[in-house]
């Protein structure tokens, strides 16, 4: 397995957010999470890359204790992950060149020429051209999503965790961008979580969806066993028809 | 429920408990600005555009808080030293004044407002935009990539802003004298040489490295723990130039007592 979150606890003041959380995702599969807004997705995948410390429980990756970890231990981590934010979080003081060169420049050896080289494939992986000097206020949230998702996947990470990577884009960039999902798994064995709302994405690029609810993991299978879900909630939430709710708990 | 007169008391406690976490979140951060000085590949690359930022584009601000001081300076003493007293002690109050008091303070509270808010408002930006966050997903110590160069450089400009400050001010007061009171060059110069001591000057740079540190690191530690949107921003950016300035203040009375 490459990476496991077990019973996995998180509270901010007195707003208890994940509540036993476990979840299992093998090497080389994507796996897509689903749940109502604010029920604790990203926090979930910001424990993964040790950006959140669990309260109780573990989170391991290729094995390894991510809590445990220190600061080299932490660096070493995230060169093989990478993060794609839900508002992209590009720096605002950079060029979009500069931005997808970060993660770049801290392998070592690899010399201006490669980074610029590398730099200008991964923004044409995700259908951006000749954006390498606009800064990201000059861009449109799309465009903005994009280069965050060409940074991520920079330095060639052997886990990419996503944060709603196609929320707010237009359908045919949908289909980019899941295509390039696919793509980065088939090709390079890229472990993939991606947090998302929409379905037909989500039944595109995964292996396997679980849903997150209420702090806990409501349940997980494969995309036939989603699509056949008898649970209300999972019906409620893929279908699109909250009346299904009613009197579930 | 709680009783209402005990909530004077409750106050009180969150107001502890609130200084207390801060402290101990400022100490963490210290601590880790110290630690993260290890990865020079991070922080050195950007000392020099920081020094730039928070040293020479402060010059303005302080070169002019500086002049008027100067004129001011002299303007008073010319108006209090009346009598029997002689006039190029004119000199000596410019200049002393100057180097001991108003040159280090007035420039670290003028660089309290353009520096320390500038950095809380900048490094609060990042945090509640997840560029810190994204910082480190990419393998980069967010404390020696924002903290530490701007602590370095904070505590190397300081000095040099002030000491052009101090000049500045006594060279004001030394053209007013000139100019407005009828005083001689050779007169104002003797009142400035007569009570000098170089360890005013010692004691000057010491308060500046002091407000160096003060201004950038309470500047980054309200940046870095700034929590909500834009109002969170505003709230860090003016905390930190509140907390800056009266620190200034107290070390300032602190230096004084010590040193003097």
């Amino acid at each position: 397995m490459s990476i496991e979150l077990l019973d996995v606890h998180k509270a901010f003041g007195d707003k208890e957010i994940l509540k036993g959380f476990s979840l299992t995702v093998e090497d080389g599969e994507t796996l897509s999470v689903i749940g109502y807004s604010g029920s604790g997705k990203s926090v979930m995948l910001k424990h993964i890359i040790g950006l959140m410390q669990a309260d109780r429980g573990s989170v391991h990756v290729d094995g390894k204790d991510v809590g445990a970890l220190g600061g080299s231990g932490l660096t070493e981590l995230r060169r093989n992950v990478g993060y794609v934010f839900q508002f992209a979080a590009l720096f605002d003081s950079m060029t979009i060149g500069e931005n997808v060169a970060m993660g770049l420049h801290r392998i070592p050896d690899m010399d201006e020429e490669e980074i610029e080289a590398r730099v200008r494939e991964c923004l044409s992986l995700v259908d951006l051209h000749d954006v390498c000097d606009r800064y990201p206020a000059e861009m449109s949230g799309g465009m903005k999503k994009r280069a965050g998702l060409a940074r991520a996947i920079a330095t060639g990470p052997k886990y990419l965790l996503y944060d709603e990577p196609t929320t707010g884009l237009d359908p045919v960039t949908v289909k980019v961008i899941d295509r390039l999902n696919i793509r980065l798994k088939e090709e390079l064995g890229v472990t993939g979580i991606v947090i998302t709302h929409d379905m037909d994405s989500a039944y595109r690029i995964s292996d396997r969806i679980a849903m997150l609810y209420e702090g806990k993991m409501r349940v997980v299978g494969t995309v036939e066993e989603i699509r056949n879900s008898e649970d209300p909630l999972v019906r409620a939430f893929v279908e699109g028809r909250p009346e299904l709710m009613e009197g579930v708990s | 429920m709680t009783h209402p007169a005990l909530e004077p008391i409750q106050s009180v406690g969150r107001a502890v408990l609130a200084l207390v976490r801060a402290v101990g979140q400022g100490g963490y951060l210290a601590a880790g600005a110290v630690r993260a000085l290890r990865n020079t590949d991070i922080w050195a690359p950007h000392i020099l555009t920081q020094m730039y930022q928070i040293g020479v584009a402060s010059l303005p601000i302080a070169l002019f808080v500086a002049m008027f001081t100067g004129i001011v300076l002299a303007l008073q003493a010319s108006y209090t030293l009346t009598g029997g007293v002689p006039a190029y002690f004119v000199g000596t109050l410019v200049g002393k004044t100057m180097i001991l008091e108003l040159g280090p303070v007035l420039t670290g509270l003028a660089l309290a407002g353009r520096v320390g808010g500038s950095i809380a408002a900048e490094l609060g930006t990042m945090r509640v935009t997840e560029q810190i966050d994204a910082l480190e997903t990419l393998a980069y110590d967010p404390l020696a990539y924002l903290v530490v160069p701007r602590v370095a450089a904070g505590l190397l400009m300081f000095p040099v802003v002030v000491a052009l400050a101090i000049a500045f001010g006594v060279v004001a007061g030394w053209v007013t004298s000139m100019g407005l009171l009828d005083m001689g060059s050779a007169q104002f110069v003797k009142g400035l040489k007569i009570f000098f001591d170089p360890f005013d000057v010692t004691f000057a740079m010491i308060k500046s490295v002091s407000f160096g540190l003060i201004v950038t690191g309470v500047g980054s530690f309200f940046g870095f723990h700034t929590v909500g949107g834009a109002e969170g921003v505003g709230r860090a950016t003016t905390r930190a130039v509140v907390v800056s300035t009266m620190l200034i203040l107290v070390l300032d009375a602190f230096w004084a007592a010590v040193l003097l």
